[in-house]
This record gives C-alpha cells, structure tokens and sequence, in this order.
C-alpha cells in the first residue's frame, strides 16, 4: 500500500468508539463547565479546540472520518486529499441541486459557501493512505482499451485521454481537476454513466459530458476497470496548476462552454 | 307547445351554462393607474430608509424562500410548492416589467397580500399564505413592495400551476375563501402589553406561523380552535409542533431565551432547528432583530396551556426495547449521552425534548434516517451534525431506537411501526 511521506494519525475517533479521552469528551466538559445552559452554541464553538472532524460526523459515517472513505461502501467516493476547489464546486452543487444525490442534498442544504469552504478544505488537507481497491474481473482485451483510453484516448472518437486532463499521474490538477486514482470501478462506473445520461453536469465547460458520451457503454466499463485495478501511486497529491502535458482541448476551455463539438 | 316548452327550458339550461362559465373562466382586468400617479408612487418607493425596513420585514416573511428556486435567482420564483390538490409554482416577484411585478401598483401588491386577489383580480391559490399576510400593515406592506422594486429585475417566466379538477378552476376558490379566509389588518389587543401585540402581529401576520403550525383539515383550512398547536405538513410530512410553552403545549418547559436562541443561532438548549424549520432560522428568523424576537417569545410565552394529551399505550415489547436501547448505547450515546442528557450548546439533549416526544414520531423517525447539520447562522457558523443513519439501520432498527429514546428516562411517547419508518425513508426531501 502507498503511504505519504507523513504518517499517518493512527488514532481516529469515530463515533461509536468514543472513550473518556477523546476529543469529544474534552470538548463537551469544557463546554459544560464553561457555558450556563441556554448559552448558544457560538459560545461552545468559540471556547474549545476546534475540532473539525467532530463537526462533519454527518459526512463521516459514509466517507469516513478522514474522508478516506469506507471498505464495503464502493460507491462512496474517498475525499481526503482531493483539491479543495474542486470538493468546495461539489458540495455547492448538491446544494444548488445541480448534482444529485439525496442524503447528500439534504445534509449540506443549510450549510453556508464560507463552511462549505472549510468543509472543503478539511477533507482536502487530510493524508491518509490510499486502499487498494477491488480489482473488477474483466477481460484482457477490455483492460487494454481501457488502458488505452485513460493514457491516449482515441482519437477516431474524439475521446482525449483521461491523462491529458486529470494529470499524467491522474491524481488531479490544481484547483479543480479531481483524482482518478485510487476510485473504485463502482464509482467510477456510475459517474461516467451520469455523465452520458446528464444526471451529472459541471458549472464551466460540459467536457465530461461530451466525452463521455463519445465513449461506449463497454468503453466507460473498460476504463473504470483498468483505473480501479491500478495501485495508487506513491504520491497521491494533485499536480500544480498549469502543470498539464497538455493543454485542454479547444471546446473544453473555460468560457467555450457552449461549444459542443 | 310541448315542443316549444321543452325548447324553452333547453335555451334557459344554455344560458345558465354560458354565464356560470364565464362567471368561472372570464378573464379579469388590470386596474390601470394614470402615468403621472405611477411616477409619484415610484419616486416614493425608492427612499432608502423604506427600502431597508422592507429588506427586513421581506427576511421576517420569509418572501425569498417560497419564491427562490433552488439553486435560482432570489426573488424569481419558479420553486415549486407541492399541495395535496396539486402543485403550484411560487411567481416571479422581481420588477421585471414582462415576467415578474415591474407594473404592479403598489394598490395591486395591497390587493395580493390583503385579500389574496391577483392583478386581475383573480384569487389567488392559498398556498401563497395571505390568509397570515392579510393582517400585515399598509405601511409594512408598502415598505416590502419598495424593497421589491428595488431588487434587480430577473426575466423569468412563471410557470402554471398544475391542479387536479376542480381547483384548477380558480373561481373553486370563492367557496374556499367564504370558508376559511377573513380578510382584515391586525387589530392590537389593549389588554395586552405593546411587547406581547408586536409578538402577535409578527406570529399570526408576517411571520405567517400558524402556515405550518396548525392543523389543516381535509379542505387545506386551518382550524381556527387549534392556532399554533401543532401539525403535519401536508406533503412535505415533517410534523410543525405544538408553540405553547404552557403545560401540555409541544414547547412546554422553554424559556423565553430558548425560544430567542433558537430562532437566533438554529439551536437551543432545549433542541435544534431541522427539516424546514431550519430553512426558516437559515433564510429568516436569524435576521430578525432581538427586540422581535423577545417579542414573539413573549408571545409564545402567553399561548394558553394545553389540554393534557392522553397516555399513550405503553411499548411492551422488550426484545425490541433491548435492541433500541443497544442501538443507543453504540449509535447515539456517544454525542446526546448515555441518559440523554445530550451536551450543551453542542447537541440537543433527547430526554425531555419536545421533538423527540411530539404527537408524532414523524420527525425523531426523519432524524434518525435524514442526520444532517443545525443550520448555519451567523450565530453559530459551523454547526455540528449527526450522520444519516438510512443507509446503516434497517426499518425495525429505526423503530426499535426511536421507541427506546420516546419512552426512555422522562419521555412517555406512543410506539412507532417499522412499516411506518418505511414509509417515511422514501418521503421526499423537498
């Protein structure tokens, strides 16, 4: 398994392992001590440490108390590390109604763009060491095509190749280009399909959109199998801005939005 | 003269037909003002210190969060308000000249808010809540309409309501309003102190609670004996509780400052806001000044006692006991604490808890499967959550917690089903 140059925190508190020396309980004795009942809970907040992995509990319990995501749950995606930028456009998203997914419409629906930010910016600071995922039972062929595509695309179709936006090393590019490293075909499989069906739209440009439905439906299952077959790398940290191979295609610039190919 | 007497009474049925048809479907007409009137009111409209106080008593009535889409612009309607008779999209409320109120007067806004007649002089659908607004003031309702001609006009077409026959005929409404709509401006009580009727005024009138908070019947009227004690929310099936802090009220036991915390910062020490009151505390009664919301504590505070509810039937079944109480022991002692005594300021106790222990386990259900975070407010900015638990616990699971915690330590409330629990994990969350 690929591990960060730092270690990582062995002891996370969940919510169902909490003990008399966690956190919480620190938290919640100072805050009994300090505050009279009835005080607000801008007091509390500002009174004690601020422990932002207690506050997101409501995101724990699926993504995991890192956002390293959870074993068993292949289709919630990991969020620890992803650009911050980029988990900030998501989670505005899912409260504009742009992206869909109930649970998550309704927990982030009351939050504001400056806590969504620190939200954002949490789960993006976090390093924890990538799982291995399941590697999907499929055929040599299809994993080359997949293999293919993610590195080279095919350009008979179209379809530019993941590398050339989401980073030679596919952990993503600064500030907005998410990893695809280290996904699971699971989710990767349904976001692709998202994409084609337009339940998924982005803000600036639709590359996805166009691109994936360039892709057939065994070419979406081809590349999610060869990418979630692939051993995270080393170093999972998104590549600087403007470090690219190559630059986005013409349609697929910011402000070209409405150009569709 | 049989023949002639038949045909007599066949043109008479016809006619009959025709005026009942155009009593119900004839277009109404815009009320024009002289251009030289026009201007003199526009120019009153546009003082600031008008505008401000609308821009207040607009976040006091929450105008944004009917006619906001989401993910919209404010004020451009298009959010869809779903009736059991059918749904109906909010207007645009912008004074965009073509799709929203840019040639309303403020005698057309006057009409809407007072007496729930459109510009035509149609009536209105009372989702939009003028049966609350009809008691606001001349000079309130002034204030908000030069804070809407102030906003920057958005082009967006309204959309039709979509009803079920027969109210998609507007003029069904007549019978409706002669039934459950008296028009009329607050009247003070002199009795009472100017505190408690500014309380009144903003509770019944702008604040338009008594929307949510009282029963409805089967015709969507509010029943006038149970004002402000507590409802289910028609579609969007969260229960609004019973307001009277007296004994037997759903909020008996909060002081005037849980009241004021909680409509100030979304939390209490008593509870927090969720479901679509955490919506209003986020879009509204967060904005709303501390003398008002002492008011409408005071208010709140007066509200009679209540009759005492009758004891519900105790749970007997102890396997499913054992199993919520373990549940709790692992799921949720954690952060509300092993006698549900919670931890203040952070996360609202359940013992004793008036959202917990309701008529209805509706909303302790909702928690449980919905989890998410107290609003954010300016007085408290970053909230802390609960997880959603539907993805973890199955029905009988949920069941058997929520009866442990609503008849666990001081709390003595009736017993849910899991097929109810399964009912509600696929409500729609608006």
């Amino acid at each position: 398994m690929a591990r960060f140059g730092r270690p990582a925190r062995t002891r996370v508190t969940t919510m169902a392992a909490m003990n008399s020396s966690s956190p919480l309980r620190w938290l919640l004795r100072a805050g009994v001590a300090v505050l009279a009942p009835g005080a607000g809970a801008a007091a509390a907040a500002t009174d004690v440490p601020d422990p932002m992995q207690q506050r997101v509990a409501a995101c724990a319990s699926c993504h995991g108390a890192r956002g390293e995501g959870l074993p068993g749950d292949a289709k919630v995606p990991r969020l620890a590390g992803k650009p911050a930028a980029y988990l900030q456009q998501q989670l505005a998203s899912f409260q504009s109604g742009r992206r869909h997914h109930a649970a998550m419409e309704y927990v982030v629906r009351q939050l504001s763009p400056d806590y969504l930010r620190q939200i954002a910016e949490y789960f993006a600071a976090q390093q924890v060491p990538y799982r291995r995922q399941a590697a999907p039972a499929v055929a040599a062929a299809a994993m080359q095509r997949g293999e293919q595509l993610v590195r080279h695309g095919d350009p008979s179709r179209g379809v530019p190749s993941c590398a050339s936006c989401h980073g030679d090393t596919l952990t993503g590019v600064e500030p907005m280009m998410p990893g695809l490293a280290g996904l699971s075909y699971a989710y990767i499989d349904a976001q692709l399909d998202a994409w084609r069906t337009h339940q998924r739209v982005a803000d600036g440009p639709g590359c996805m959109v166009v691109v994936a439905n360039r892709m057939t439906g065994d070419d979406v299952a081809a590349v999610a199998a060869w990418l979630a077959s692939q051993p995270p790398p080393a170093d999972m940290h998104p590549v600087p801005a403007g470090a690219q191979r190559e630059p986005l295609p013409g349609w697929c610039v910011p402000g070209n939005g409405g150009v569709n190919p | 003269m049989k023949r002639w007497w038949r045909r007599g009474i066949l043109i008479f049925v016809l006619l009959g037909m025709a005026l009942l048809g155009w009593w119900l479907f004839a277009p109404g007409c815009v009320q024009q003002m002289p251009p030289a009137q026009l201007e003199a009111e526009a120019a009153k409209l546009r003082a600031p210190a008008l505008i401000a106080r609308g821009e207040y008593l607009a976040a006091v009535g929450d105008c944004a969060a009917c006619h906001t889409e989401r993910g919209g612009q404010r004020y451009a309607g298009g959010r869809v308000l779903a009736t059991p008779f059918g749904d109906v999209p909010a207007p645009n409320i912008t004074p965009d000249p073509e799709t929203g109120i840019g040639r309303w007067s403020f005698e057309d806004f006057w009409r809407a808010l007072h007496e729930g007649k459109g510009r035509r002089g149609e009536p209105l659908y009372p989702v939009f809540s003028y049966t609350s607004f009809t008691k606001v003031t001349r000079d309130d309702a002034l204030a908000i309409f030069a804070w809407l001609k102030s906003l920057p006009p958005v082009h967006q077409p309204d959309r039709a309501p979509r009803l079920a026959f027969p109210y998609s005929v507007r003029s069904s409404l007549l019978a409706w309003r002669a039934l459950y709509f008296k028009p009329g401006v607050y009247r003070p009580d002199p009795a009472r102190s100017p505190e408690w009727n500014r309380g009144a005024y903003l509770v019944q009138g702008l604040g338009h609670c008594n929307e949510c908070h009282t029963t409805r019947n089967a015709w969507g009227g509010m029943e006038q004996d149970r004002h402000l004690a507590g409802g289910t929310i028609p579609v969007q099936d969260w229960y609004a509780p019973d307001l009277g802090t007296q004994p037997g009220g759903g909020l008996a036991g909060w002081s005037s400052q849980d009241i004021v915390d909680l409509l100030k910062t979304g939390q209490s020490a008593r509870g927090v806001a969720f479901g679509p009151m955490a919506d209003v505390v986020r879009n509204s009664t967060q904005h709303m000044s501390d003398v008002d919301l002492q008011a409408v504590a005071v208010y709140l505070q007066a509200l009679p006692a209540r009759a005492p509810a009758p004891a519900p039937a105790t749970y007997t079944q102890a396997a499913s006991h054992a199993q919520g109480g373990e549940l709790y022991a692992r799921q949720c002692a954690a952060c509300h604490g092993k006698q549900g005594e919670g931890a203040p300021g952070v996360y609202p106790p359940l013992d004793g808890n008036s959202s917990v222990t309701a008529p209805t386990a509706t909303n302790a259900v909702r928690s449980v499967l919905l989890g998410g975070f107290a609003p954010a407010t300016v007085g408290n900015p970053r909230p802390y959550s609960m997880p959603p638990f539907a993805q973890q616990l199955s029905d009988d699971e949920v069941a058997a917690v929520v009866n442990y915690i609503r008849q666990s330590w001081s709390n003595r409330a009736s017993a849910v089903w899991p097929a109810e629990v399964g009912r509600l994990r696929h409500t729609p969350v608006d």
